[in-house]
């Protein structure tokens, strides 16, 4: 008879962990459906001056680990990453290339030659269609795509020099050999 | 001829009403099936920017993107699952208020019926164990007790 007291402890005990862990953990993170499937393929004009006409597509990375990173120039956690994708690249890991996000073109060139350039090539998403075939909801998000073209991890918000060490650098290591 | 001038301007009045009619709602939708199903649509889903809010109201530039999307859709001939099927596989299960049914989602579907169920056997594990209070057996005499007060009533 005793042991009906333990009940609605044991309930409560149950419930209290699930809240924890509930509360713990950012509503904002919706896993990707497109971990492990193909990096969606796209045509867009460059950004660069130097490369006007030219366009760039995934297709180009064939055989590379390389890392898709989505910015604009209005996006104010982007600014907060920038130096942390423009020290990374001098360690010259993988290949970045920019996804300039629905932004005016003259303002991203100029973003660009202030805060420097850690982007192989950036490819103009005006309209932000080929955003949506990422399912890109947060800027900036980034993505770290395998030799056969398959999407391996996704982060949404700004990288951080702890999320470069602890999870992105291991798994481009692994990736690579 | 007076009659004729009559509904001469009747004819006017009610084509120049029509016609102001047809410009006013050009701007909202040009084709009301479209939005009509666009808005069907659009109220199951998630807006990912800001998640407490339907797609179908959200103000935010991505649910106006993703609206704009659904529209190219549904008049390329899109049927309402493929156009589910278009978002779910670039944002995952996530933009659907309703989740499907499938092996990750079993316990949040069945979840509540195995509480109910298991709070059921709790509840007849505890009337069944429980001893009702009156089978508490009298000992002969307190039963002559019982006699003799009860008579005691009747005579009196």
């Amino acid at each position: 008879m005793k042991k009906f007291f333990l009940v609605p402890l044991g309930l409560f005990a149950v419930l209290a962990v699930f809240l924890a862990v509930g509360l713990n953990r950012d509503p904002h993170e919706v896993p990707s459906p497109l971990i492990g499937k193909p990096a969606p393929v796209f045509s867009l004009p460059r950004l660069e001056a130097e490369a006007a006409g030219q366009a760039f597509g995934p297709q180009e990375m064939r055989g590379k680990v390389w890392m898709l990173n989505v910015w604009a120039t209005w996006c104010g956690p982007c600014r907060q990453e920038h130096p942390v994708l423009v020290d990374f690249a001098k360690a010259k890991l993988v290949p970045i290339v920019g996804l300039n996000y629905k932004d005016q073109k003259a303002e991203a060139q100029r973003w660009l030659t202030e805060f420097g350039n850690p982007y192989v090539a950036t490819a103009v998403d005006a309209d932000g269609r080929v955003g949506i075939d990422y399912g890109v909801y947060g800027v900036p998000e980034t993505y770290l795509i395998d030799k056969t073209g398959a999407i391996r991890f996704k982060q949404i918000g700004p990288l951080t020099a702890e999320v470069l060490q602890k999870k992105v650098i291991p798994m481009i290591k692994e990736l690579q050999s | 001829m007076k009659r004729w001038t009559l509904s001469l301007c009747a004819a006017l009045l009610l084509g120049a009403s029509t016609a102001s009619w047809s410009a006013d709602a050009q701007p909202l939708a040009d084709d009301p099936v479209v939005e009509a199903r666009l808005v069907g649509i659009a109220e199951e889903l998630r807006c990912l920017v800001c998640q407490n809010e339907s797609l179908a109201g959200s103000r935010a530039d991505l649910a106006e993107d993703l609206r704009r999307e659904i529209r190219t859709l549904i008049r390329q001939g899109k049927t309402d699952a493929e156009v589910m099927d278009f978002l779910v596989s670039r944002y995952g299960d996530f933009v659907r208020y309703r989740p499907p049914v499938k092996p990750t989602t079993y316990l949040l579907w069945g979840g509540p019926f195995v509480l109910l169920a298991a709070g059921l056997a709790g509840l007849v594990v505890f009337l069944r164990r429980r001893t009702p209070p009156d089978a508490v057996a009298l000992t002969a005499e307190e039963q002559q007790r019982a006699a003799a007060l009860l008579n005691e009533n009747k005579n009196a």
